[in-house]
């Protein structure tokens, strides 16, 4: 296989400034709850054939590297529709939502993410019949020693 | 004989002795070695590494023609690949028109103001970093310069001098963390060597790309004392120091870092 | 301006589940912030990542705040033709960026 890396560049997009959403009060193992039932409704989540990959101990917050995949054949009559993660005590509990297809040929996403302080992360995986499976995973996240001044 | 013959001839002017203290020289290693496996990982893949969105943005400046002169960098020296290899390795060097050493920055900025006629770039500035990292790029895998320019030895002596003297309220050396207590925690992160082997880089905790210099005002913010300015002789003469105190390890820009 | 580093293979054997690595440069500001001065700053961040595989979507993700600063996602897709893979990436504050990358599918 022949991979190349490719690089471009390119210049902002016009458009429409977005609203700043007002600040919450912060991220709770309720307010991820909510925040989970708001995507499986009153569906069951079962542990399971969901994969979370963090490192159990993280040296900085502002990047931790996280995987997640979902066992799953990937045809168009059995396949993963989405990956939803959430914190449970950053600000806000949701971190993203990857979405596929049996076009991604595996449900299996890596990025990284800002933990505020040690917590769990869940990872809820949507399959094309419906249900829903999960994975959980806890992070113990180190603060650097020395804050920086002002610049 | 006279001492510029000797010099010429690439004899090394062997420094003092070391202080009690010292790192030996076989037990250096770089802040890589006290990273976790993830943020290792991040380094060594140049398509997850962020420090190099960094030099990607500094080989696109060093095609641009700037200034009065309407000169890009690649105008004077062609390919980066070729001409920039080590320099890196050797800086801060020093510069006979100043009569003291400059770093990498001070040095692309003088080629900006000389050479190109174009304004100073900021310190700390995207521009400026981007094309530092560029440059530092080409330096990977080349050991730090291990020769001692007679003429730079006062300066690698002043740079020692800050290292090893107490400050701020915290009334703390530099040489206490980083020589006597490298590998030990302080609140929870490893306290490295302190060598300045993978600069410009990416720094976790700033969530950007930044500079040596950057890294040790953050520092002496933590030492509660009253940081240095950019471009100051203190911290150009403690990067000379730093450099000759890693002489010989390699350099791994643009490293990442907690 | 914002740099893109992708990393795609340029060809593969159709049917190959292929691994696709963008790294984007972006600040990802998450609102959460406050000036020195105590005042706040606003979010700036990326909302969504789209990748088509001539022109139909085969992977989208939609980011929050969390997502670290220099955005960084690997996924995969399978192999199907030849053509253009797209990646899109919008934000506040008006933010758009498109890179392509060509393959060759035998």
């Amino acid at each position: 296989m022949d991979r190349r890396a490719f690089l471009r560049t390119a210049g902002a997009g016009l458009g429409l400034v977005s609203i700043v959403a007002v600040r919450p009060a912060g991220a709770t193992p309720e307010r991820m709850q909510a925040a989970i039932r708001r995507v499986v409704g009153s569906a069951p989540v079962t542990p399971g054939r969901v994969k979370l990959e963090v490192p159990p101990l993280s040296e900085n917050g502002h990047a931790v590297p996280l995987t997640v995949s979902v066992e799953s054949p990937m045809t168009e009559a059995d396949h993963v529709r989405a990956v939803h993660v959430f914190t449970e005590i950053n600000p806000l509990p949701d971190v993203a939502t990857f979405r596929f297809s049996p076009r991604s040929g595996r449900a299996r996403v890596s990025t990284r993410v800002r933990l505020a302080n040690t917590q769990t992360v869940v990872a809820i995986g949507e399959l094309s019949n419906g249900s829903f499976w999960s994975d959980r995973a806890t992070v113990v996240v180190t603060l650097a020693a020395c804050l920086e001044g002002p610049l | 004989m006279r001492l510029v013959g000797a010099a010429l001839f690439g004899i090394v002017v062997v420094a003092a002795s070391a202080p009690a203290g010292e790192i030996p020289l076989g037990e250096r290693r770089a802040g890589y070695d006290f990273m976790s496996r993830e943020t290792r990982a991040m380094q060594d893949d140049d398509t997850a590494n962020p420090g190099m969105l960094w030099v990607l943005e500094g080989e696109s400046l060093w095609g641009r023609k700037v200034g009065a002169a309407g000169r890009a960098c690649a105008d004077c020296h062609g390919d980066a690949r070729t001409s920039m290899k080590g320099v890196a390795a050797r800086h801060p060097a020093f510069d006979a028109g100043m009569g003291r050493p400059v770093n990498l920055e001070q040095r692309i900025n003088r080629c900006r103001v000389d050479r190109q006629q174009a304004p100073r770039l900021a310190w700390e500035g995207r521009e400026l970093l981007a094309l530092a990292a560029f440059v530092a790029r080409q330096s990977r895998g080349m050991p730090i310069n291990r020769v001692v320019d007679p003429r730079m030895q006062a300066f690698v002596d002043a740079g020692r001098a800050t290292f090893y003297r107490r400050q701020g309220q915290l009334n703390l050396a530099c040489s206490q963390c980083h020589d006597d207590h490298w590998g030990r925690r302080l609140a929870g992160n490893v306290i490295p060597q302190g060598h300045p082997t993978g600069y410009p880089l990416y720094r976790l905790e700033w969530q950007g790309l930044g500079s040596l210099q950057r890294r040790l005002r953050n520092c002496m913010v933590g030492m509660r004392a009253e940081p240095y300015e950019y471009g100051g002789r203190e911290f150009v003469d403690l990067e000379v120091f730093l450099m000759w105190r890693a002489r010989g390890m390699t350099i791994d820009s643009p490293a990442v870092r907690p | 301006m914002a740099r893109a580093l992708i990393n795609v293979p340029g060809q593969a054997r159709r049917g190959e589940i292929i691994e696709i690595k963008t790294l984007i440069s972006h600040v990802m500001e998450t609102g959460h912030r406050r000036t020195e001065a105590g005042a706040p700053i606003a979010r700036d961040i990326i909302r969504q990542f789209v990748c088509t595989y001539n022109g139909a979507e085969v992977f989208r993700a939609d980011l929050h705040p969390a997502i670290a600063a220099n955005p960084f996602l690997v996924f995969s897709t399978v192999a199907t033709e030849s053509g253009t893979l797209t990646f899109t990436w919008t934000g506040d504050n008006g933010f758009s960026v498109t890179e392509s990358a060509a393959i060759t599918v035998s």
